[in-house]
């Protein structure tokens, strides 16, 4: 017989949640939102097949990141998870070119110890054309 | 949040031939009516965003939104922001299908990773960097290296008594283009 009580998104779609219900393991009753917020992006059908294309043990990650991705879309429809993603990567730009910068002077510094050194540059070059 | 993210097509978008099917009158019809076989009217909402030339990205969007979805989606959307929601509905699609469990959230942990691991490593420079600043700062110039009774190299520089020439000075070597301490104090050589 069915559950006693159905699941969120068969709550959603008027249907009889049964026993195997691809959806109700992931979407408890008590969060009806979280079940809207997917089907409203990507549609309950396109999500049980998803879901049915993958291993049991990965449906839970699967919905998680769907919800995820879901919400993003509804709070930002022209960017979705795209604008955040877009923002790290340009983070992880930053912090290579920082790390550059870091890792350049470590070398001038190395390479050119003391300034007083340049300085004796100049003069060996004035010496010697004074030698010539 | 003004440009879209950089993306990676691997597969190469194949131009495919035009089909004689029914309801192909249009002969330019869009990628999306193309797939669901249909008419491809003027007014066709998906058609400004997914061309026929890229077949394979209307149908990574198709298996993941749904073309009711998108065509709903766009709509809802004033028309000059249209082309970058179709854009991002198609990278987040293809993320989706090259990583059917974790999508475009797995992109995002991947990245958060690698700012830790970068601002771990930028930290780990910047402490290397303080001490090789610290250590060049204790550096006296060269006439530290040879023995006590050198003096510090002065403004006008004087020779001390009992110092050798180049050649001699084996304590501190040649450094590539720099020139030898003992060559700059020995200004006998001018």
């Amino acid at each position: 017989g069915s559950s006693a009580t159905p699941c969120a998104s068969c709550k959603l779609l008027r249907r009889r949640c049964t026993r195997d219900c691809v959806f109700a393991p992931y979407f408890p009753p008590e969060d009806p939102h979280r079940f809207a917020t997917v089907h409203r992006v990507f549609g309950a059908s396109n999500v049980s097949k998803m879901l049915q294309e993958l291993p049991a043990a990965q449906r839970a990650d699967a919905v998680s990141s769907l919800v995820y991705e879901a919400t993003a879309r509804m709070r930002d429809p022209v960017y979705g998870c795209a604008g955040a993603i877009s923002y790290l990567q340009q983070q992880v730009s930053q912090l290579q070119v920082q790390l550059a910068v870091a890792q350049a002077e470590i070398l001038q510094r190395i390479n050119h110890p003391s300034p007083c050194l340049c300085f004796c540059n100049f003069l060996k070059i004035g010496k010697l054309r004074r030698k010539l | 949040m003004s440009t879209a993210p950089a993306s990676n097509d691997v597969e190469p978008e194949v131009l495919e031939e035009e089909e004689e099917e029914g309801g192909g009158g249009n002969p330019r019809r869009c990628a999306a009516c193309k797939y669901l076989r249909r008419r491809c009217g003027h007014g066709c909402v998906l058609a400004p965003y997914f061309p026929a030339s890229r077949p394979r990205r209307y149908a990574n969007v198709h298996r993941v939104f749904g073309a009711s979805n998108v065509a709903r989606l766009l709509q809802s959307l004033p028309v000059e922001e249209r082309a970058q929601a179709a854009e991002t509905m198609a990278m987040e699609a293809q993320w989706r299908v090259g990583d059917p469990v974790y999508g475009c959230a797995g992109v995002i942990n991947r990245l958060q990773e690698e700012i830790l691991a970068t601002q771990c490593e930028l930290a780990r420079t910047r402490a290397q960097l303080a001490i090789v600043v610290a250590h060049g700062a204790q550096q006296a110039p060269p006439s530290a290296a040879p023995p006590p009774a050198h003096s510090p190299l002065p403004a006008g520089g004087h020779r001390v008594a009992g110092m050798q020439r180049q050649g001699e000075q084996q304590d501190v070597p040649p450094d590539g283009p720099f020139i030898d301490p003992e060559e700059f104090l020995d200004l006998d050589g001018f």
